[in-house]
């Protein structure tokens, strides 16, 4: 991390659908012996108990911009909200913004990458999204926000686990990976998570987008109860233990992979004109990218229309020169990407 | 006048760098406003510092908080803090309550009437108090992110998104708006009360001419404007936010509708912040490396007040006469000059 992110207040942005347990985690955040002072930002305010020093009573105002682009929101209170703490800066760490049970994630997210002053002090660490084991299945098929929650997230803390078995806690995990096998996963009671794992994840980092292979693959240490034989089982009805595969129809996930070298004149514009086009329907997107005739290892994360990337070191002695790049969002053109991208790569 | 004498064919610029008194504030500084003889420089929290001819300095304490809006007619400061408080400080350094935000939120925004009465914002309410009458209150669409009073009768402009609300607080059902897309900040009427301009989130201004509402865009920044300020007799509106100063023509009838603004004295450095001074066609401005230049609107020739180096110069002012500027960084090492 370079020295002018680190110096960046970090930013955690706190989503999830009504009644998770949003209001729990932030609590435990508080309580927890860290020695940080947070700057809280929540929206019912005075409603909820928050023992905090530094908690700012948003408005939740989703401004556009002015520059052309419909999906080019942002969250006016948070841009005000921000110059003001600016002028307490050295009376807290780190700022954590709760959002509604409502709330779309994306207009938060952008706000810390269209506004010049925003972006001067402050940097987004990640997105967090508190789900209900029990309820979170209905809320999937009903409520069009819960699902861009649970795309949008870094870090999807499923909670309440102690009130489904574990039938229902595998089935509610496989809907999750169905429209984000990325993000990490936490099972919890009562939201006891591990401060480490939901602060300070850097996953808007360029120099963090290290590993964007899908969570669920990984050896995940809070599944020593379960079955590790992946059976990639299609079927949906097919109670076994295994991981069952969900696809879900609105929301997906798409990965490109290739160890040929792209064409940088090639994949920028393409990249470019997919986000333009596409970009109302790409929640998020990564890459890293291994480009023709050059040593140094590409990466890119972008929100929406807004890309940001950068060369990142060079790649290592007798490591893959592997392109990957992944885009979470709604009723991706699958095809079309594929072949997008299969363009860009030099023959 | 008279100390204003860059040399006309000079190789380097005149600087009278070696005239400052240097202030060192210790704290962050937002704003300086003169109140009689002394600067009143305004900190990011808690504290102003009054700093006098001889450079003393007396730090009074006016909010529990941040200090995020302030405002002042030459008499007194008014101030609102994110205590939910709207304070006033006068010349000798009293401290007056003048409102409390029932449910103490920020008070984001404050304006000052040249009758004495004021107004404050928190939210989406803004307040007016004038005299010994009854505080009036109006909600607009969304958060203000501006108040400022008309310079003629007890009329306040509210800017906020997508436009702004006109307001006559002693008429009921008077409130008028002025639509345009987008987010509005600050908001300034032209001292003949013929133009309102609100500086927007995007890096733009906008204007409307009262007569008749029509638009005036005014574009082309690379970053959002901070700080604007009317040149003496209000026929220039001057902005920081781009490397020059961009100085917007208010002296026709059609105000800057067709026609280039001036841009002077560029530099490597954005405008942070400037200041006009109050009875000549000169102006302050301080740069975002620590600069800080004095320019003469006629002919761009400019003079060297201090040399960058430092953080971004966040406040600059000239007392009521014109013969002091002041002036401070982010971090509160500051000057005066005595002209």
């Amino acid at each position: 991390m370079s020295d002018a992110t680190s110096q960046k207040i970090p930013v955690t942005v706190l989503t999830g659908y009504l009644g998770a347990g949003k209001t729990t985690l932030l609590n435990r955040i508080l309580s927890e012996n860290h020695g940080k002072k947070y700057a809280v930002i929540v929206n019912e305010f005075g409603e909820i108990g928050i023992d905090n020093d530094l908690i700012i009573g948003a408005d939740e105002e989703v401004f556009e911009m002015n520059n052309g682009c419909i999906c080019c929101t942002v969250r006016g209170d948070l841009v005000r909200i921000m110059d003001g703490l600016m002028k307490r800066k050295g009376k807290f760490d780190a700022i954590i913004v709760e959002t509604t049970g409502l709330a779309d994630p994306a207009p938060v997210a952008q706000t810390f990458f269209v506004d010049e002053d925003v972006q001067k002090n402050a940097r987004l660490d990640a997105v967090v999204t508190v789900a209900d084991a029990k309820w979170l299945s209905d809320r999937l098929k009903d409520a069009p926000e819960a699902k861009n929650q649970i795309a949008f997230a870094d870090v999807i803390v499923l909670n309440k686990t102690d009130l489904v078995n574990k039938g229902e806690l595998a089935e509610v995990e496989a809907r999750i990976r169905g429209i984000n096998p990325y993000a990490k996963l936490h099972r919890t009671e009562r939201c006891a998570v591990a401060l480490a794992d939901v602060l300070d994840r850097g996953a808007f980092d360029l120099d963090r987008i290290l590993d964007i292979e899908p969570a669920f693959l990984e050896a995940d240490d809070h599944d020593h109860d379960h079955d590790h034989h992946h059976h990639h089982s299609h079927d949906h009805h097919h109670h076994d233990h295994g991981l069952k595969h969900y696809h879900d129809e609105e929301m997906q996930s798409l990965s490109l992979k290739t160890d040929k070298p792209l064409d940088p004149n090639v994949f920028m514009p393409w990249l470019q004109n997919l986000v333009q086009v596409e970009g109302g329907k790409i929640l998020r997107s990564k890459g890293i990218l291994a480009f023709h005739d050059d040593d140094d290892r590409y990466v890119f994360q972008g929100v929406h229309m807004m890309l940001e990337g950068n060369h990142q070191r060079k790649w290592k002695e007798g490591e893959p020169r592997e392109s990957r790049l992944v885009f979470i969002g709604r009723e991706l053109p699958e095809e079309a990407i594929r072949k997008g991208f299969e363009s860009c790569i030099v023959s | 006048m008279k100390e204003f004498t860059p040399a006309p064919e000079s190789a380097s610029i005149v600087s009278v760098t070696d005239r400052v008194k240097p202030v060192t504030l210790g704290m962050a500084v937002t704003s300086v406003h003169f109140l009689k003889d002394r600067a009143a420089f305004v900190g990011g929290e808690e504290n102003v510092a009054f700093v006098d001819a001889n450079c003393e300095i007396t730090t009074v304490a006016v909010h529990s908080g941040g200090i995020l809006s302030t405002v002042s007619d030459g008499k007194r400061l008014v101030m609102g803090g994110d205590d939910g408080k709207v304070v006033s400080l006068d010349a000798k350094g009293e401290v007056t309550l003048l409102a409390t935000d029932p449910k103490r939120r920020w008070i984001d925004a404050v304006a000052l009437h040249a009758d004495g009465a004021f107004a404050w914002s928190a939210g989406k309410t803004a307040t007016v108090k004038s005299g010994k009458a009854e505080e009036k209150l109006i909600d607009v669409p969304s958060t203000v992110g501006g108040l400022a009073f008309a310079p003629k009768g007890l009329r306040l402009a509210i800017a906020h998104y997508n436009g702004v609300t006109l307001w006559f607080p002693n008429m009921a059902g008077s409130a008028e708006f002025l639509p345009w897309a987008g987010s509005h900040h600050a908001v300034t009427f032209s001292p003949d009360n013929k133009f309102l301009v609100t500086a927007m989130h995007e890096p733009a201004l906008h204007g409307w001419r009262l007569a008749d509402n029509r638009h005036m865009r005014m574009t082309g920044y690379p970053g959002r404007v901070r700080s604007m300020s009317w040149s003496a007799g209000g026929k220039g509106l001057a902005t920081s936010g781009a490397d020059t100063v961009i100085i917007w023509p208010f002296g026709s009838k059609d105000g800057p509708m067709g026609k280039e603004p001036a841009m002077l004295a560029p530099l490597q450095a954005r405008v942070s912040a400037v200041a006009c001074h109050p009875k000549n066609d000169i102006l302050a401005a301080g740069y975002s490396d620590g600069t800080v230049l004095m320019v003469r609107l006629e002919d761009g020739a400019e003079i060297l007040v201090r040399r960058n180096g430092t953080p971004p110069v966040a406040a600059i002012g000239w007392n009521a006469k014109g013969t002091l500027l002041a002036f401070a960084d982010e971090n509160g090492d500051g000057g005066l000059l005595e002209l």
